[in-house]
């Protein structure tokens, strides 16, 4: 394994190859540097940076006077939510920005200014002193070429004189720095042949490629699940360590950046509004708006001990900004001259890196008002208010089997292999409780619920809705059962029909059923009302609302049946940080008036543990773990399980850089895959610790679940399962993902 | 690795191609049916004075193999038996065998067709991914509006509009610079250089006609496939690695556009054929679009039928091309 680029040592020998490195070697892009000293030298300086773009009907102002700095090897961190501007400020630096785009202020690089060059003349700095990862890494690669042709075409822009086969030499060690098994082989393959999370491997492959001085991370793991999230920032981390680069992370996440960051800058409509090191941010923030994020995210460390606090609103419309600070209208502790300046960003106790733009900032920082209580938390359902609920099961799931034969050909199809979507699923959901059903993309949970939700007699198993068997039903009992069980889906603006007004989209359900005209109009109103919208709202269309209102307006059709089941198809993940902790209230408070059984089906884990009291762990079509919420976060049995919690980002540096993260090698195997024994075995970290007959069993027997503790689990070992700790914490700093291993030819 | 995939590529295009070869006889065998119910061979002699006896047409017809007496499946079946036999189209009303026409004639028109084609690809693409990185500005504007214009205006319009033209530059220089009848002079001396002159000038207005009207197509479609391309990730991708804006767009932006275009091209090949018929008459050339139309003019059963056949082995043969060159552009296809 190549373990450091020769960053140092111009024209030194890579370890390995035996030829001299070609991309250290004394260039344009070496002569910004200097010798290490002991200040830092400011890299990037970004001085009151303003992009507009020209619309029909006004101008926007997405960018509205940025100001931030990075040093030689730092490692800043932009948080915000969508639209607050941080992508655009980071193209901007790129000069990547459409040309119709309007950029006023100055952006330095190593001193010289970067704005009204020539795209000649950026081009070559784009790739050598600056280069940018992006978010979907699908679409960013060139479908038509290979992976080994993109990263060596970076390669051999910036050195004209490097050979091909130089070049691609360098590709293959570059794929193998950022841990692409087999990298030889890789290098040939084309972006499709790749999964997301190794796509996003060879896109920071590209950007190490000519050791740049500056990476910018766009949402650079937004796209991936947990696991392979944190595989990527670890090879991240690592390419800055290699490369000696200063990182510019731009997330929504503040998990992501907790662990990762020295400093931090929160964006809010186009500007920066707080920014410091991370323990001052996070520890203590000054700017309401910060306050209100940190409190209104669902942190796996605290969630489900109290409730969430929402940062009520939305962010302004750039294109229609009134007078006064942005965050005014949504801020508990406005005053009227928040409403007519806005507030400048302002030092915190004379300390130039730690400011925060809020007219208050005082008596946040000094005490007077207390960051706990800056918020209202909002009042748990009144006891009168909740409904009676009997202690009955009235979602049964035994066994179920849901198997999609893989076939090809056109002409004489013929099957060559199965897909094992849901493969033996069982669980159950007792009257106004929460099971969460968590697992990454692909391990089956979207066909779990959607078997559920057909209520016809699935291929193997068995589904039975407040005791009745749903094989047994006829047409009508069917239909008149649907009444019983409803959904709510991810997207909003995908669910809802954009040309039907509310009201018809809320009482569609009821028109299935029969209900007159004036009945639904009545049920409608209650039910708006039940979710938090105004009634009188119920004439307007869908694009008139917000995310989170269009996913009330989604959670009011599933309501407006008086269903005893709804299932929650990851209801929050399309939704604004700000926005869902007001969602995630809402269901709470819903579930106890109404005395709901939700199945709660997400890959946010923190989110899972605010709302579930049962959690069952989906692997590769089963489920791997099982039991109340609280056991299995606080002591998750499941080697699998404790891989997916550990790779959760939380908010809190301290925490976070304390933590032990187990890594997860590799991508989630195909379901087409026959693996014999246990399915997790090729993942497993407590797999390699067992010894010959230990890992005999998990190659030869495929563990049923059995009851370890209160809980289900599907493990061999799970009394083992203490050695992955151990194992862990042995370790000076965790590996990153498929290094561990030796590689196969 | 390549190997490994070539396999299941040429297994594909295997299908394609028998896939291919069935439609090409389905359309000629329903050309031939289509021809045998519309067209009637005997009105040819019908009119002439004087008239010849009905046994002496019937004659004529027997031997052409096209008497409508004769039920449709017996003549199409001795059709299909001469042509797998003898490999024999059978014989035009001008008593020549049809081969031997479509083989004098199949050269004029493809060398017609392959020059303008290829000629017309060109141009339009550079002119449909100008007019998309230019979009709305006045370049594309023109290119624009000259595409719609000249896709409005008939073939033979245009053929006659760039005859005049040449007229007036022949005027003009004082001298035959440009000649726009027929394929070559008739009687030309000198040595072999120039006959070669004399065709090429001879060649030069109706290339120059299908090369607009598909360069004209082509624009278009190049300029949406392109937009489409414009916006994609992997432009800013590659213009991060430190490509400039044209650079990126060339090399990763035209390279991704042409894919769908490929298709178009090969398929478009065939069928200008149809369109080169009209241009072929306006410039008196004597290629397989002159055949086709004076066969149905002159009710010629067995010519309509062998011009058929013609054209659809061309399609046939682009629409194999056309699969070999996406597997080649587009490495997604090749499972």
């Amino acid at each position: 394994m190549t373990e450091k680029l020769s960053t140092a040592a111009p024209g030194a020998t890579l370890p390995g190859t035996g030829m001299p490195s070609t991309t250290a070697a004394p260039g344009p892009g070496a002569e910004g540097r200097q010798p290490p000293s002991n200040s830092p030298r400011r890299l990037l300086e970004v001085k009151d940076l303003k992009v507009t773009f020209p619309q029909h009907g006004g101008a926007v102002t997405a960018v509205r006077g940025v100001n931030y700095h990075v040093d030689e090897g730092e490692f800043l961190g932009i948080v915000g939510e969508s639209g607050s501007g941080k992508s655009v400020s980071s193209l901007a630096v790129m000069g990547l920005l459409p040309s119709s785009a309007k950029v006023e202020g100055d952006i330095l690089f190593e001193g010289k200014s970067l704005l009204g060059r020539s795209d000649k003349d950026m081009s070559r700095l784009r790739g050598d002193g600056i280069s940018i990862i992006f978010q979907d890494p699908l679409s960013a690669l060139t479908p038509v070429y290979t992976i080994g042709t993109q990263i060596a075409e970076a390669l051999q822009l910036h050195n004209k004189g490097l050979s091909r086969l130089a070049a691609n030499t360098r590709a293959v060690e570059l794929l193998k720095v950022v841990g692409i098994p087999n990298p030889e082989r890789r290098a040939q393959s084309f972006p499709h042949e790749f999964s997301g999370g190794m796509r996003q491997r060879a896109m920071i492959a590209i950007a190490i490629a000519n050791n740049p001085r500056l990476i910018i991370a766009d949402e650079p793991t937004t796209a991936l699940d947990v696991t392979i999230q944190a595989q990527i920032l670890e090879v991240l981390q690592k390419a800055k360590e290699l490369t000696g680069a200063a990182v510019v992370l731009i997330t929504h996440d503040l998990g992501v950046v907790a662990g990762n960051a020295d400093r931090i800058a929160v964006m809010y409509a186009g500007r920066i509004v707080e920014t410091g090191t991370v323990e001052e941010v996070f520890h203590k923030p000054s700017m309401p708006y910060t306050i209100g994020l940190l409190r209104s995210m669902p942190n796996l460390a605290t969630a489900g001990h109290s409730r969430l606090v929402p940062l009520e609103g939305r962010p302004p419309l750039l294109s229609n900004l009134a007078p006064g600070c942005p965050f005014a209208p949504r801020c508990p502790v406005a005053i009227d001259a928040c409403r007519t300046s806005e507030p400048p960003l302002t030092a915190i106790a004379g300390d130039p890196l730690n400011a925060s733009a809020c007219l208050r900032v005082a008596e946040i920082a000094g005490g007077v008002l207390d960051r706990r209580h800056l918020y209202p938390v909002p009042e748990p359902v009144a006891a009168a208010e909740r409904a009676e609920v009997e202690p009955a099961k009235v979602l049964e799931v035994d066994r179920l089997q849901r198997h999609f034969p893989l076939t090809k050909g056109s002409v004489f199809k013929h099957s060559i292999g199965t897909v094992r979507a849901v493969d033996g699923v069982s669980f159950d959901i007792r009257s106004g409780q929460t099971l969460g059903l968590v697992g990454e993309s692909g391990c089956g949970k979207s066909t779990t619920i959607m078997e559920i939700l057909e209520l016809a007699r699935p291929q193997a198993g068995m589904v039975r809705i407040n005791g009745t068997d749903v094989s047994t039903l006829s047409g009508r009992e069917r239909k008149a059962l649907r009444r019983d069980i409803s959904v709510v889906f991810q997207d909003p603006m995908a669910s809802l029909d954009p040309r039907l007004p509310v009201q018809d989209l809320v009482a569609e359900p009821l028109t299935v059923h029969g209900i007159s005209a004036r009945e639904r109009l009545e049920k409608v109103r209650n039910v708006l009302d039940l979710v938090g919208l105004d009634p009188s709202m119920a004439s307007r269309y869908p694009h008139e609302f917000s995310g989170g209102q269009r996913q009330r307006i989604g959670i009011a059709r599933a309501l407006v049946t008086d269903p005893k089941i709804v299932v929650l198809d990851e209801p929050v993940s399309a939704l604004d940080v700000s926005i869902q902790a007001g969602v995630i209230n809402l269901l709470q408070d819903l579930q106890e008036k109404l005395g709901l059984s939700y199945l709660f089906v997400a890959h946010d884990l923190a989110v899972v543990r605010q709302i579930a009291d049962d959690v069952a762990v989906m692997y590769l079509g089963r489920i791997v773990e099982s039991g109340p919420a609280q056991d299995i976060f606080d002591n998750p049995r499941h080697p699998y399980t404790r891989a997916l919690l550990s790779a959760v980002p939380v908010p809190d540096p301290a925490l976070e850089r304390s933590r032990n993260r187990i890594i997860l090698e590799g991508d989630l195997p195909s379901p087409t895959d026959d693996i014999t024994g246990c399915n997790f075995r090729t993942r497993c970290p407590l797999f390699q610790l067992m010894d010959a007959a230990g890992q005999d069993r998990c190659l030869n027997q495929d563990p049923e679940p059995r009851p370890v503790g209160p809980g289900m689990v599907a493990c061999h070992h799970a009394e083992h399962i203490e050695l992955m700790g151990a194992a862990a914490g042995s370790r000076p700093g965790p590996a990153v993902g498929h290094q561990a291993g030796p590689e196969g030819p | 690795m390549r190997a490994a995939k070539a396999d299941p590529l040429i297994g594909f295009i295997t299908k394609r191609f028998i896939n291919y070869a069935i439609l090409t006889a389905i359309a000629t065998l329903s050309a031939y049916a289509l021809a045998s119910a519309i067209l009637n061979p005997a009105a040819r002699y019908l009119g002439r004075n004087p008239r010849p006896s009905d046994e002496t047409i019937n004659a004529i017809l027997d031997n052409l193999g096209v008497n409508p007496n004769t039920p449709v499946i017996e003549r199409m079946w001795n059709w299909i038996v001469n042509l797998v036999t003898q490999g024999s189209l059978g014989e035009t009303i001008h008593n020549t065998t049809v081969v031997s026409e479509i083989a004098a004639r199949a050269g004029t028109s493809l060398r017609l067709l392959i020059i303008g084609t290829i000629i017309a690809a060109i141009v339009g693409v550079v002119l449909g991914v100008w007019g998309a990185v230019r979009q709305y500005r006045f370049s594309d504007q023109a290119i624009s509006y000259g595409s719609f214009t000249i896709l409005a205006i008939p073939s033979f319009v245009l053929g006659i509009l760039l005859m005049i033209l040449a007229t007036m530059l022949n005027n003009l220089l004082g001298m035959q610079l440009i000649s726009f009848t027929g394929e070559y002079t008739a009687g030309l001396d000198g040595g072999w250089w120039a006959h070669f002159w004399d065709r090429a000038v001879h060649l030069l207005l109706p290339t120059i006609s299908l090369a607009l009207m598909g360069a004209a197509a082509y624009s278009r479609y190049q300029r949406s496939a392109m937009l489409d391309v414009l916006s994609a990730d992997y432009i800013r991708t590659a213009r991060s690695k430190g490509r400039t804006r044209g650079s990126a767009l060339v090399r990763h932006g035209v390279r991704v556009a042409l894919i769908p275009m490929s298709t178009y091209f090969a398929y478009s090949f065939a069928t200008v054929l149809a369109g080169a018929a009209v241009t072929e008459l306006v410039f008196s050339w004597h290629g397989m679009g002159e055949m086709l139309v004076n066969a149905i003019t002159q009710s010629d059963i067995n010519a309509f039928t062998g011009a058929i056949l013609f054209n659809a082995v061309l399609i046939l043969i682009a629409g194999t091309l056309s699969d070999v060159v996406y597997a080649a552009l587009d490495p997604r296809v090749r499972v």
